[in-house]
């Protein structure tokens, strides 16, 4: 690859944020160099182009860094103009886009990260704020598919889509081994179940899913992580 | 055909400022609805069910929430005059980058635990004052953080000043002492008449605050 439009993501597997940003790269078709950070051991780049937050995920184009996830999300999608287009271009819809994407990504992923490092009563309190969350949010995107369930064919992945994908998927027997129950209830929540089954299923999504117990495996570690960390 | 712009508002809140100073910027005539916090209008329940909170733009009778999203539509929108977001799409990278920051870091509760005036004061006026430090320096020898004029950013960061004489008089520390470039860019951005007129008088903040106190029971 030339120096012309070089791009590098720094990136670890298991974050949901860096992963929205590869699959970004992916969908828009842009080739890119990946580097796999150890978040034990950072890389002296990523402290370099990161040097306010010091995580990943961090885009690095023509050596120029942008760090951030939706940030970088919308800078992808300003500079390589190319379908799919991340945001629609009527402003009333673009504003409705950004609402959700900051209400997924302030909300929900808080009340599941708190579900997945917690225990006791804390757990039980940010799973009935995560549910609440959830019956929000299917009612929301009702504005988003007018007519129902979305649909696979020429689905336009878009902002939401990629931060909605890369926290919450419809895989429901993961769920039930890591947290003994179902996050994504398609008897609950059916718009977004269905909503997540298609996204789940388009052919760059599948073949970025690691396998269930690969993804088992990642809840489990991070879980004990923090219940371990909160005890010290 | 006219446009019909109402904003529903509350006249200490900064992320409402926010709102003002863009709509200032491009020049665009509406209407400000104030609401009581603790009487929330059916209006506002309406408009923004999912938060209850203000600021709420109507634009022809269709609502935006959101301090940031809603800047960013009125850029996106009026786009004719005074553009707060640069067109580089580097550059507006590193707008957004730092208007969050500033969300996350500056509005982000650190105020609120300076004048709750609590045992973790001393920890959030350290807090305050690094993540201020660090926006100084992106700010450096520019007028502006948009560089010549006012831009994203510093619609972003302007509101939170009215509150600092708020914060010092609770928390007993001088932010100019060790942010002084920020006090001096803070007083260029009034000289605009769309910041000067979004800002509240700091001292009827610092009163909005006494009567909030006492209604907490904290005084």
């Amino acid at each position: 690859m030339g120096e012309e439009n070089k791009v590098v993501l720094h990136g670890m597997w298991i974050s949901p944020y860096s992963k929205r940003v590869e699959l970004a790269l992916k969908f828009k078709g842009i080739p890119f160099e990946y580097v796999e950070e150890d978040l034990q051991n950072k890389s002296p780049q990523l402290l370099q182009y990161n040097p306010v937050h010091k995580k990943v995920p961090v885009l690095v184009h023509n050596g120029k860094p942008i760090a951030e996830s939706i940030v970088i999300l919308e800078y992808i999608d300003e500079t390589w103009k190319n379908q799919p287009r991340f945001l629609p271009q009527d402003p009333y819809k673009r504003a409705k886009v950004r609402f959700w994407t900051s209400f997924v990504q302030q909300q929900l992923c808080e009340s599941l990260l708190t579900v997945i490092k917690t225990d006791g009563e804390v757990q039980q309190k940010a799973f009935g704020n995560l549910f609440e969350k959830l019956e929000v949010l299917e009612e929301g995107i009702k504005e988003i598919f007018p007519d129902g369930n979305p649909c696979i064919g020429n689905y336009n992945i878009g902002l939401l889509d990629l931060v909605m994908l890369s926290m919450f998927s419809p895989n429901n027997k993961i769920q039930e081994e890591v947290f003994g129950m179902k996050i994504i209830d398609p008897e609950k929540t059916p718009l977004i179940f269905s909503w997540l089954t298609v996204l789940h299923q388009l052919p760059l999504v599948k073949e970025s899913t690691p396998p269930d117990d690969k993804v088992v495996a990642i809840f489990k570690f991070v879980r004990e992580n923090a219940l371990k960390s909160s005890l010290a | 055909m006219e446009d019909e712009v109402v904003l529903l508002d509350f006249w200490p809140s900064s992320f409402a400022m926010r709102v003002k100073i863009a709509l200032g910027e491009k020049g665009i005539k509406y209407e400000c609805k104030q609401e009581d916090l603790f009487n929330k209008s059916p209006l506002l329940l309406e408009m923004n069910p999912i938060h209850k909170k203000i600021p709420v733009l109507i634009h022809n009778g269709k609502p935006i929430s959101e301090s940031l999203v809603i800047v960013q539509y009125i850029d996106y929108v009026w786009n004719h005059k005074s553009p707060l977001l640069p067109s580089d799409p580097y550059q507006r990278s590193q707008a957004l980058f730092w208007a969050d920051y500033i969300d996350k870091k500056i509005y982000g509760g650190v105020g609120k635990r300076i004048w709750m005036g609590k045992e973790d004061q001393e920890e959030a006026k350290e807090e305050l004052m690094q993540s201020l430090k660090t926006v100084e320096v992106v700010l450096g020898d520019k007028l502006y953080f948009g560089g010549e004029s006012i831009g994203y950013v510093d619609v972003a960061l302007v509101p939170f000043t009215s509150w600092f004489y708020t914060f010092e008089t609770c928390g007993n520390f001088s932010i100019e002492a060790r942010c002084p470039n920020i006090i001096s860019w803070a007083k260029r951005c009034k000289e605009n008449e769309s910041v000067s007129k979004a800002l509240p008088d700091p001292r009827e903040v610092y009163g909005y605050v006494l009567q909030l106190k006492k209604r907490l029971g904290l005084e």
